[in-house]
């Protein structure tokens, strides 16, 4: 078991103050380790945005702390912010409004080469950006020279994960990097990403509403509902042996085609539904471990 | 930039702009005439030798109206530099950088606009006296960035909150980079409209102001010549090319620039597109081709 | 089928270009049946949306619908009806839901003055009759009546969703349109609403277009399936055939892109 590059240890982070306080993230503890993926599964309004604007420094916790190989991050001193910057990097979820309009490709790729990775000079800049679109699997003659409004909703994705192992990174936060791309290109998109994980060995935080993506992507999972982690584990087990009721429920009520709409053994009642919601949205404390590693909070 | 081309209204714009500017850069080719001499009787009607016709002290009406243009085109473009420069680095300022920044050059931005511009401009020149174009540039320069300088913030606020720019944030560029390379190139079209719009109020401005005796009136520029006309009473005596000369070739340069003008804002919110381009759509519903 | 309610025939929309012409749909011909749910299935570009927008008339230049299309509402050609007997047929005989519930919705009007708006103008409807239909209808979607005087921004995106359904069945009509309602929604409520629709459906008799990219849920969900993929449609079968025996290439491609809940990866 591998030390973890980034961890967030018992992170609350709460906006606005008095009647009008948001309560994004309760006590959130995760780890990401290298060559291994988690996938933080929720839907909107669970923390899990928040989560992940605090790995990369956007959001401050209110309480808590976030470390980085094992240290406390502060935040004080220049180099360590730097540090921590060219090791952290971060896909967003619109291809189109990830990627300036008004810059090539090229140029895209050339900022964190230049900005991360001082010791590559000249020409050697321009091979390496070659390089990278090579291992997105796009033509660099094709792409390296166009806009983005050229390139389709794909290409820009596979363009922004580029960028983001330009640095040099150990850490990948994916922010629902698949949900607005066209369907039959998304899983050539996670497929990407996972071979990267491997290859360089990088810890992923996948982030997504989608938790049928999450097996395909990710070795670990955390269920998040308003802004708890309520359930977490390795995926296999966590969406086949669930044990929190919420767990259940989003489970239970992802598009499934062998079961019809009219079968009433699936029928979600309105009632039991409110019911989970409520009871979920409670802070509980109390944790049982189910088997080795995967746990729920207990209701 | 292809768009701007294929435009009709930017085409004829663009048109009557060069035309007014090669003018005013070969006005030594086109007149053998000093505008400042006397070379014909007074209020002389156009005719062969005075195009179009001399001033109350016999200057040649049409070398002063090229000569001229170069003062207005000057003053015009230069004031409308000056205004668009200090208005647009104010406001991707304060509009990227916030808090304490963006509360102070607000501040100030608001102050400047709430001033009643043309008053502010008539005291400071009558303060000033005798304002030469040059001086009239800089005051109008040091003036009129404020409107600017609120629609460039307003731009920049949203532009900031575009995920390429949390990207550039996050990669770690610094902020004058991220001003300059990310947020700049994406107001462009509202520093452009700004650019346009300053420099038809630039030169509406300097021809105000000397019109009413606020400028030197030695120097030549459309403006004095206004001035002058109308001191000689040009158009009770019936010398009516005195008068009209700077008259149209004012408006004439504020017709180019405002076909300019509406063309750039046409491109830039295609929602304001006049003209054909449902022509085609219209020819088909009428045969009976298809419909709604 | 015996007489269908909806007949789409020979449907053809080109975006007309200042030179060149946007095939949008392409020759599109279904039908549905009373009281069946239809689904159209496929990615951005493809032309669902387009149709849909068709069926109510709503579009707009520089779309044009080509000679040779009809759209058959029983019996009735809805391409061929006047503008009062359109203003008529909206609402009445088709609604539509559209996509994000929040721009449907008049953020300044309260939900019994937007149920009023429409039961005004085609039933003429006083206030109060409007407000005891308007309660009617919100009980059958889950909400709370005495919320009819709360404005939309009081509500959750589902429940604003929710709202928009009720308003469409507040006039009974024959065929509801759907245009990813639940896209924006998470994956439980998407799931509350639909089971919802689905019971009215049974309970009322509508029939319901609905479009979505979403293969797995309209497998769930319709009793017959189109696929379309660049304004064409490529397939056309019975939810269980689709699922089990798709013929045309692309729908089996559509497939592969849903990674399997519980299995491994799809081949």
């Amino acid at each position: 078991m591998n030390d973890a590059i980034l961890a967030l240890d018992t992170v609350t982070k709460t906006f606005g103050h008095g009647a009008s306080t948001v309560h994004a993230a309760r006590a959130i503890s995760f780890s990401l380790h290298a060559g291994r993926a988690l996938a933080l599964v929720g839907e909107s309004g669970s923390g899990k945005t928040t989560c992940a604007r605090m790995a990369m420094r956007e959001y401050q916790p209110t309480t808590g702390q976030i470390l980085h190989k094992g240290r406390p991050f502060e935040g004080a001193k220049a180099d360590e912010i730097a540090r921590y910057r060219r090791s952290v990097q971060m896909i967003f979820q619109d291809p189109f409004a990830s990627l300036n309009p008004a810059h090539t490709i090229a140029h895209h790729l050339r900022r964190p080469l230049k900005l991360h990775r001082p010791n590559i000079r000249g020409s050697q800049i321009d091979a390496t950006v070659r390089e990278l679109l090579q291992r997105v699997k796009l033509d660099p003659d094709l792409v390296a020279p166009k806009y983005p409004h050229e390139l389709s909703g794909g290409q820009r994705q596979r363009v922004n994960i580029a960028r983001a192992l330009a640095a040099q990174p150990e850490v990948i936060v994916a922010d629902e990097p698949t949900s607005m791309l066209d369907v039959s290109v998304r899983l050539g998109v996670l497929n990407l990403l996972n071979d990267m994980k491997k290859e360089m060995n990088l810890g992923l935080l996948y982030i997504t509403h989608d938790i049928a993506t999450a097996r395909y992507v990710a070795e670990d999972i955390a269920v998040m509902y308003s802004g708890q982690i309520v359930e977490w584990g390795p995926t296999g087990e966590v969406i086949d042996n669930p044990i929190h009721p919420y767990t259940r429920l989003l489970l239970s009520a992802v598009p499934d085609p062998d079961v019809r709409f009219d079968d009433p053994r699936t029928r979600l009642r309105p009632e039991d539904v409110d019911d989970i919601r409520k009871a979920a949205a409670a802070p509980q404390e109390k944790v049982v471990e189910a088997s080795p590693g995967h746990f729920a909070r207990s209701l | 930039m292809k768009s701007l081309l294929r435009n009709r209204k930017a085409l004829i714009g663009l048109a009557i702009i060069a035309l007014i500017i090669l003018v005013a850069i070969a006005a030594p080719l086109l007149t053998q005439y000093d505008p400042n001499a006397r070379t014909g009787r007074p209020h002389q009607p156009p005719s062969m030798d005075h195009i179009l016709g001399t001033t109350r002290i016999g200057q040649d009406v049409f070398a002063r109206l090229i000569y001229g243009a170069r003062t207005s085109l000057a003053v015009g473009f230069g004031a409308g530099l000056l205004i668009t420069a200090v208005g647009t680095a104010l406001g991707i300022v304060s509009g990227y950088r916030g808090g304490k920044t963006d509360e102070v050059i607000s501040f100030f931005t608001n102050m400047v606009l709430v001033v009643p511009n043309l008053p502010l401009l008539l005291v400071l020149a009558a303060f000033i006296g005798q304002a030469s174009p040059l001086v009239i540039a800089l005051i109008l320069g040091a003036t009129s960035w404020a409107w600017g300088a609120r629609v460039t913030r307003a731009e920049t606020l949203s532009v900031k909150q575009k995920d390429f720019v949390k990207s550039a944030e996050m990669m770690g560029e610094p902020q004058w980079r991220i001003m300059a390379f990310e947020i700049f190139p994406n107001v462009i079209s509202i520093v452009g409209i700004n650019f346009i719009g300053s420099v038809i109020f630039a030169i509406i401005t300097e021809a105000t102001l000397e019109f009413l005796g606020l400028g030197d009136p030695r120097a030549v520029s459309w403006g004095t010549m206004l001035y002058n006309a109308q001191k000689a009473s040009a158009l009770s005596v019936g010398a009516w090319w005195d008068i009209l000369t700077p008259c149209f070739a004012l408006a004439f340069l504020g017709i180019g620039m405002s076909l300019l003008n509406f063309a750039v804002d046409e491109i830039a919110n295609p929602r304001l597109r006049t003209g054909n381009h449902l022509k085609r759509w219209s020819l088909l519903v009428r045969s009976g081709e298809g419909r709604l | 089928m015996s007489e269908p309610l909806l007949s789409v025939r020979n449907l053809t929309i080109d975006y007309i270009g200042e030179e060149t012409d946007f095939r949008a749909v392409d020759d599109v011909s279904f039908d549905i049946a009373p009281g069946e749910v239809f689904g159209l299935a496929g990615e951005s570009g493809c032309g669902k949306s387009t149709i849909a927008f068709a069926i109510s008339r709503l579009h707009k230049p520089p779309a044009l619908i080509r000679k040779g299309s009809r759209i058959l509402l029983a019996g009735r050609d809805v391409l061929d009806l006047d503008p009062k007997a359109l203003a008529d047929f909206r609402w009445r005989e088709v609604a539509m839901v559209f996509q994000s519930a929040m721009n449907s919705l008049n953020p300044v009007l309260r939900i019994e003055d937007q149920f009023y708006d429409v039961l005004r103008i085609h039933k003429g409807m006083t206030r109060a009759q409007a407000r005891e239909r308007a309660a009617e209808m919100l009980r059958l979607v889950d909400i709370p009546p005495d919320r009819m005087r709360n404005y939309p921004h009081q509500f959750s995106g589902g429940m604003r969703q929710r709202i928009v359904i009720a308003i469409c069945m507040a006039l009974d009509p024959k065929l509801v349109v759907m245009d990813e309602p639940t896209t924006a929604l998470d994956v439980v409520v998407q799931r509350e609403i639909l089971q919802r629709i689905n019971e009215l459906r049974k309970e009322f008799g509508f029939s319901v277009l609905f479009i979505t990219h979403d293969l797995g849920l309209m497998v769930q969900f319709c009793d017959r399936i189109g696929i379309m993929l660049a304004g064409k449609l490529v397939e056309q079968n019975d939810a269980a055939a689709i699922y089990k025996t798709p013929q045309h290439d692309y729908t089996k491609k559509l497939w592969a892109s849903f990674p399997s809940l519980h299995g491994g990866l799809l081949s």
